[in-house]
């Protein structure tokens, strides 16, 4: 067995960076994540990587663009109200089809709200969260190795697509500390990179990076493009947790620290003889969609919960149609709003 | 026969879709005849503003990464970070680099980011009409500031060339004009300075060109050339704001001094 | 088996780093476990806590609403979450500086250590987080003293392993508090 550490959520994320190979890092402080920057302030320049703490927000992932256009692994972190100021870059970065990996440590709002974990930036993540009707792929880790896991996976997975992936977590899984096994960087076989600008060679093609497309028929061709892509992905890429739903009479479903809230409400459950189970989506965008199709042949209940007042319920939902009953029990963030697992099994006894 | 004139290899052999009387074209060819004089286009990645300089792509012969609206110092900071051995310019309008663009220039410029910046001042936001950009001048009327530009009420145009003069990463800083041949022949003078210090390595330059827009202005080619040789050049001095190779990063901080005495706790929380 | 516990008590008392040394500890074990600090204004005010969740198996919450075992260093602490040990739990106090005479709660396994008297009479105050984390230790039967001692090992560095043994008389006295 690799050697396990104990490690801070955020530091996970930091340390999956530097073994996914990215040495360029540009951000803004903000609580919850400034962990994140303050590691990487700190290990980059030993790879000769660069670390840039930007005058904002927006300045921070247009570095994070031009970086990614020259081919490189670059990355960016923030929370809630910093990742509302990166939506301008990242829409221009899906509209010019350019990896990057963007982390929301993400706390309560609307505006300054507050800094408590918060589930209230599921929309603005899967949904686009700039303009122009695009999707980012969208990761939720709910323990410290999988901050680590899945950070590293959302390069390969920005690389493959050529895409802006975002991995959303919140307080409780960036500052909690755990067991880590730091995996090193599995072998993947990415495309070649063929599009970065590098300066035009003679006897090259120019390289060009834009996502200003004016020609008749050419931004309509492009958005067939990138919605074929995420047709793709939806097909390939979907990620879920499946705990004890084989006989479940009730299947809980949440993302992030609140399903791991709900695991041990589930186990309660169980010890009082109560077919629970668990279905938490790894990946919200794409939502998994037929896994919630394949649970619902036989459970006919779904106990939707949130740290927002319902936000994934409605991907829930339609994923669900009309085969079984969708509930939803949520508390918007703020201090002191956290469910307990105590609370989450009087849930599960209501709609049980 | 000898040739004594030709474009630049760094200029494709293209029409422009600039306005009769603009000088964007100009001043695109003068910037392509530095990259033609440093040898540099082949390493050379131009970051393209918004605005009528959008299609930067469509006329220089290099690779170029297109940027938001005002944020192309941010967008070359991360390709010359990444890409350390290419030669970086941006090229960008007052709308773009003056007013949405102002944090991005002044902290890449502080940086010292190791760049080059072209900045055309035309007095206004060509590209979406000709309204009120943060260069317009006092008293210029522009569809909207259509009783003229109040200083009470819109403050007066920004110079920004003085500006970033005054911030430690700046090695150069100059305006310049392309209306007489005189000040054409000086601002390619002055635009090839601002490339060799990138070549040298010797931190962030800047050009503000001063240009016309006959469209927006409501006036005739010849018109808009002659506001600059009076209005705009009384108001916008041409000439070098800064010129320096002088500067040098900070000294770096003394080593912390350990602590002594007993088990120091937040030493523990890091280790653990 | 799973283990829950809060610790609670002001800034200084070494709340935190009480955690981290149990968690360490079960690691080491090669247990799963979970530490989460108190974080945005719960942490202003000089109040400090963490939840700590040690497990054979999966962690599962690493929030616990009810904890089975609570550990209050201070009196602001047992005044503020006094209520929160799970019903028939643990609460372990420092009864050199919490009074809780005035606090009625008949169905909990109450333990008092005089944590501050035992650290000074070992030679140094900020020893009291030790004293907690050896009696925690004992008491639940969740991580050995030894692997106390070897997390102290493994997380400090070489040239402040000479600290070890007054921290491990700190532990083993708080340890010793529980059994006498």
């Amino acid at each position: 067995m690799s050697q396990r550490l104990f490690v801070k959520g955020n530091e996970a994320v930091a340390m999956a960076a530097i073994e996914a190979g990215c040495r360029y890092y540009f951000g803004y402080p903000i609580t919850p994540q400034s962990d994140i920057p303050e590691y990487l302030s700190r290990e980059l320049p030993k790879l000769n990587g660069e670390f840039i703490q930007a005058e904002s927000e927006v300045g921070a992932i247009n570095m994070l663009l031009g970086a990614s256009a020259t081919g490189v692994r670059a990355m960016t972190s923030s929370s809630s109200p910093g990742i509302s100021l990166k939506q301008e870059g990242i829409s221009y970065m899906a509209g010019s089809e350019l990896p990057g990996v963007i982390v929301n440590i993400s706390r309560s709002g609307p505006g300054l709200g507050g800094i408590d974990a918060s589930q209230a930036d599921y929309w603005q993540s899967v949904k686009g969260g700039g303009h122009g009707g695009y999707h980012i792929i969208v990761l939720a880790p709910a323990s410290v190795q999988e901050m680590y896991d899945l950070t590293m996976l959302a390069f390969d997975l920005a690389d493959i697509y050529r895409t802006p992936v975002m991995v959303l977590a919140d307080s409780v899984v960036g500052q909690m500390k755990e067991a880590l096994v730091p995996n090193p960087r599995p072998e993947t076989t990415l495309p070649e990179k063929d599009w970065v600008v590098r300066g035009r060679k003679e006897g090259t093609e120019q390289k060009i990076v834009k996502s200003l497309f004016l020609g008749d028929g050419e931004l309509e061709a492009h958005n067939w493009k990138l919605h074929g892509k995420y047709d793709v992905m939806r097909e390939k890429e979907c990620r879920q947790e499946l705990f004890m739903t084989e006989d479940a009479q009730l299947i809980v479903t949440a993302f992030g620290s609140v399903a791991r809230i709900a695991k041990t409400a589930i186990l309660t459950a169980r010890e009082a003889g109560m077919k629970v189970g668990l279905l938490r989506p790894i990946t919200l965008f794409p939502f998994p969609t037929q896994a919630y199709r394949d649970v619902t042949g036989q459970c006919k209940k779904i106990l939707d919960i949130e740290l927002n007042n319902g936000q994934m319920v409605e991907d829930v939902r339609l994923s669900v149609a009309r085969d079984a009953e969708v509930h939803f029990y949520g508390r918007p963030p703020g201090a002191g709003s956290l469910p307990v697992p105590e609370e989450l099994f009087e849930q599960i006894k209501k709609y049980y | 026969m000898q040739q004594v004139f030709q474009r630049p290899v760094s200029l494709k052999d293209v029409p422009t879709h600039f306005c009769p009387g603009c000088q964007h074209g100009t001043i695109h060819r003068l910037v392509a005849e530095a990259m033609d004089e440093f040898g540099v286009r082949e390493r050379t990645i131009g970051v393209a503003s918004v605005g009528c300089s959008v299609f930067l792509y469509g006329y220089f012969d290099v690779d170029v990464v297109e940027a938001p609206h005002g944020r192309a110092p941010a967008v070359a900071t991360g390709v010359k970070r990444a890409r350390p051995d290419s030669f970086v310019f941006t090229y960008q309008g007052d709308g773009d680099l003056a007013a949405i663009g102002t944090a991005e220039i002044i902290h890449a410029a502080n940086r010292g980011e190791d760049i080059t910046v072209i900045f055309v001042n035309n007095t206004t936001y060509g590209m979406t009409g000709g309204q009120m950009a943060p260069t317009t001048m006092v008293g210029q009327k522009t569809s909207t500031s259509p009783y003229g530009r109040d200083h009470a009420k819109d403050g007066s145009p920004i110079r920004m060339a003085e500006l970033l003069a005054q911030l430690g990463g700046v090695a150069f800083s100059a305006r310049v004009a392309v209306n007489t041949p005189k000040n054409l022949m000086d601002a390619r003078k002055q635009i090839k300075k601002a490339f060799r210090y990138q070549v040298e390595g010797k931190g962030f330059s800047f050009i503000e060109a001063l240009s016309t827009c006959p469209t927006a202005w409501g006036v005739t080619p010849i018109q808009a050339n002659e506001r600059i040789g009076g209005e705009m050049i009384d108001y916008f001095p041409l000439g070098q704001f800064k010129d320096t190779a002088q500067w040098k990063p900070q000294p770096p901080p003394p080593a912390p001094v350990e602590q002594p005495g007993a088990l120091s706790f937040p030493e523990f929380m890091n280790e653990i | 088996m799973r283990y829950d516990l809060f610790i609670t008590g002001f800034g200084g008392q070494g709340v935190l780093l009480a955690g981290n040394l149990l968690s360490y500890a079960a690691i080491i074990e090669g247990k799963n476990v979970s530490f989460l600090p108190a974080y945005g204004v719960e942490k202003r005010g000089g109040a400090a806590m963490c939840t700590v969740v040690i497990a054979d198996g999966e962690v599962g919450s690493p929030v616990i609403g009810r904890p089975s075992t609570c550990v209050y260093l201070n009196q602001t602490s047992l005044d503020r979450y006094g209520a929160k040990v799970k019903d028939g739990g643990v609460a372990i106090i420092n009864s050199s500086l919490v009074d809780d005479s005035g606090w009625s709660r008949d169905d909990l396994d109450v333990i008092r250590i005089p944590m501050n008297r035992i650290a000074m009479d070992l030679g140094d105050a900020r020893m009291v987080n030790m004293v907690a984390a050896g009696a925690y230790a004992a008491k639940s039967g969740s991580v050995a003293l030894e692997s106390l001692e070897q997390a102290l090992k493994s997380v400090l560095p070489e040239r402040n392993h000479r600290f070890i043994p007054a921290n491990m008389q700190a532990i083993r006295a708080g340890a010793g508090a529980v059994q006498g």
